[in-house]
């Protein structure tokens, strides 16, 4: 089987502490050498970086790929396109398709597709609660044993402190994160946006940061009482931030995830009602995403997510009260976060990377996030200085949600190698 | 069409203090029309309007049709129920449909804060929000404008404090950013729970006693107490919210001067009103629904691309229909 030859990108691998000049030779699916000026074996097939950077493959520990259930809007396999063209490498799918992802049949089903799909790798959560009902704990020793490398019911807050207690300390047998998805239904039940002076203008009802804050702080406590790991899904206020700082300070096993669309937006951008600024939890206050920024420069947050969530154009063609919450992601969000991130100083490309590869895979103990040798041959090869416009008609997705369309951004993946064969490559 | 207003009315929000003063002297002239024995002027004779209401309304939407009816436009009233909308169709789709029949103007209410604008965007015909969940009914405020004005001889430097549920309220917001660009001062005064996120922000003072509100101010807008709420959690009890809360003569009483009282109806008799203040001698109640109906043919007239003289020649008789 002959290798790729990736020859003449700055290579950043964090987990190593590299940022240099050098080739990289990928062969039988591992990274097989790194080097200066490594001459390409016979019949390789040769990778011009020269110019761009090569990174070990994104990973986005929080996507939804809708299959099974809701296939119109989005499959495994189009939903691994775009995650390919997007630069990862592999993502995480979230357990809220029909039915639930709560079984191991369920997980293996997800497996099997991902597999025919051969782009970006596709790891299953499982359901915490059958059905995601919030009830009854699912299996997470089948789970895990099928394939699913963290349990969530994201989409729905665990509302039980119990379950949530018997979640995270179940969970612990098997060294999986339980992620939660964090909010007081109570405190945000009927919202549509973050509760504040846009709220109040629009006449939409709001959803207060406290919402979300109340369950961080609970998540906290109960991963200071279990010792398990909470994994906090999609954090967008400064409240939440606070918390994290603080409970990470104390040695509590929390980690946490933005997403772009946080640190990029704030609720101002639901003027004029437009839906594909609504989703959950909801664009904040400047200040909120301030705080998020702040929290990806310390390490608060510790990585990026996009909670890529599909829908079709009809579900977001309609009353700002009656649309689905959530935008798509997979296809923006490394132009985003160099725009926003890299661009204005706030994280080197370096940290930038780590964010977005080389924790994700330590925080939910996945394969990759690396490129030393014998590690898995996923790869990202990136433009970091290309200004593109964002085209959604053109997306690998099925879906079109975004409210970044028509904007400018800068930095975009051109070759996504995944296992050793090439998954994306940018036409000229 | 685009018209001195632009092409639709969506909010208060979205006009300048010309426009807004621009309706209140075309809403003049068209008062006596309604005061004729035969009220009708041929100033939308041949347009075709639509009133599509998503929320039942008794009041708003008979103004809007006497309206429309004497200005001599041709007039359709859509229900959310016993229409296509109650078999599952879209707010879009319902719309396109009608305008596919070549209207003129849309008349929307609808519970979905936003769905005026969400139309207007969508489709060619004139639209004119009739109140959209909890955003605005700017012709309620206009007409609340036209009351005041018509009291006072001037809306600038007046007082005016809006009582009750702020927070569900979409004439309170209409009615804020009307007097406001108008240079009045407002005041919003209810319970904590019922206030805004914010809403400072917008340019009002909040006062939590009704008390208060009644010394400072030259009139009180008092909101409706939607039943609902008490079982939402927002307030205790009716009983409660009349004790604290209630426009009551013995408080008026105690202002040390009388008080205008707006009310945009329907009215809870008792709960935050009185009987007696509605029905005394400060109350302009009525005269506001009256106001209505001269309001919203200006709203119409001029969505049209009528120009203000227009209205006073219509209002003046000339080309009426004898």
């Amino acid at each position: 089987m002959s290798g790729i030859l990736i020859r003449g990108g700055r290579l950043i691998d964090p987990a190593r502490n590299m940022d240099g000049v050098a080739d990289v030779y990928l062969v039988q699916g591992k990274v097989d050498g790194i080097g200066r000026n490594l001459a390409a074996p016979d019949g390789a097939m040769v990778v011009d970086a020269s110019g761009q950077v090569v990174a070990p493959g994104l990973i986005d520990v929080h996507v939804h790929l809708r299959e099974p259930g809701q296939e119109d809007i989005e499959t495994i396999a189009t939903g691994a396109m775009a995650a390919a063209a997007g630069g990862f490498s592999a993502v995480c799918a979230m357990p809220n398709t029909d039915p639930v992802t709560d079984n191991q049949a369920a997980v293996g089903f997800i497996v099997s597709r991902a597999q025919r799909a051969a782009k970006a790798r596709v790891y299953p959560i499982g359901a915490i609660s059958v059905g995601q009902k919030g009830k009854q704990l699912a299996e997470f020793g089948e789970l895990v044993g099928a394939g699913a490398v963290a349990v969530s019911d994201d989409g729905k807050p665990v509302v039980s402190s119990h379950l949530m207690r018997t979640a995270l300390e179940y969970a612990r047998t098997f060294g999986i994160p339980v992620a939660d998805h964090c909010e007081d239904p109570t405190l945000s039940a009927g919202g549509a946006m973050h509760e504040g002076i846009v709220s109040t203008r629009l006449g939409l009802k709001g959803i207060p940061a406290a919402a979300e804050e109340i369950m961080v702080a609970r998540d906290i406590l109960l991963a200071e009482l279990t010792g398990g790991h909470v994994h906090l899904c999609h954090m967008s206020t400064r409240g939440s931030v606070e918390l994290i700082r603080r409970a990470k300070e104390k040695g509590i096993r929390v980690t946490a995830e933005a997403c772009p669309h946080h640190f990029s937006l704030t609720h101002e951008r639901c003027e004029g009602y437009d839906t594909n600024a609504k989703m959950n939890p909801p664009l904040r206050e400047p200040e909120d995403r301030e705080a998020i920024r702040q929290g990806l420069k310390d390490g608060t947050i510790d990585v990026i997510a996009t909670d890529h969530a599909p829908h079709h154009y009809d579900a977001k063609e309609r009353e700002f009260d009656d649309a689905p919450n959530g935008i798509i992601g997979l296809e923006t969000a490394l132009g985003l976060a160099i725009t926003e991130l890299v661009e204005s100083g706030l994280l080197t490309l370096p940290e930038l990377v780590a964010r977005m590869t080389t924790l994700p895979a330590r925080i939910f103990n996945l394969p990759g996030g690396t490129l030393a040798v014998g590690s898995p041959a996923d790869v990202v090869v990136f433009d970091p200085a290309i200004e593109w416009e964002v085209r959604p008609e053109q997306f690998f997705s099925k879906s079109r949600n975004t409210p970044f369309g028509g904007r400018r951004l800068r930095g975009r993946a051109n070759v996504t190698i995944v296992r050793g064969q090439i998954a994306f490559q940018r036409p000229d | 069409m685009t018209t001195a207003l632009g092409k639709d009315l969506l909010g208060l929000e979205y006009l300048s203090a010309d426009q807004i003063e621009l309706i209140l002297d075309t809403a003049e002239p068209f008062k006596e029309v309604s005061e004729r024995p035969i009220k009708k002027v041929p100033a939308l004779r041949g347009k075709t309007i639509v009133n599509l209401f998503f929320e039942a309304s008794t009041r708003t939407r008979i103004s809007f049709e006497f309206a429309e009816k004497r200005l001599s436009a041709d007039t359709v009233n859509v229900a959310a129920s016993g229409s296509s909308v109650s078999k599952g169709e879209t707010l879009v789709d319902t719309a396109k449909n009608l305008e596919a029949m070549r209207i003129d103007m849309v008349v929307i209410r609808h519970g979905s804060s936003g769905a005026a604008q969400f139309l207007g965007q969508r489709i060619r015909s004139n639209v004119i929000n009739a109140g959209d969940g909890k955003h605005e009914h700017p012709t309620q405020a206009l007409l609340d404008l036209l009351t005041l004005r018509d009291r006072f001889q001037r809306i600038k430097g007046l007082k005016v404090a809006i009582c009750g549920d702020v927070l569900h309220s979409r004439v309170a917001r209409s009615n804020i950013w009307g007097l406001l660009k108008l240079g009045a001062e407002v005041v919003v005064c209810g319970p904590a729970t019922l206030m805004p996120r914010n809403i400072r922000d917008l340019g009002v003072t909040v006062l939590p006693r009704i008390e208060d509100a009644i010394q400072w101010a030259d009139a009180l807008n008092i909101l409706r107490l939607q039943l609902e709420r008490m079982q939402a959690g927002f307030i205790s009890s009716l009983r409660e919210y009349n004790r604290v809360f209630g426009v009551t003569a013995e408080r008026l009483a105690k202002a040390p001067k009388d008080l205008l009282i707006l009310h945009p109806g329907p009215m809870n008799r008792g709960v935050e009103i009185d009987s007696d203040v509605a029905d005394g001698p400060f109350s302009v109640i009525l005269p506001q629904v009256t106001n209505g109906v001269a309001i919203r043919m200006a709203v119409l007239y001029l969505l049209a691309g009528g120009s203000p003289d227009w209205a006073q020649a219509a209002g003046k008789g000339e080309g009426e229909d004898r």
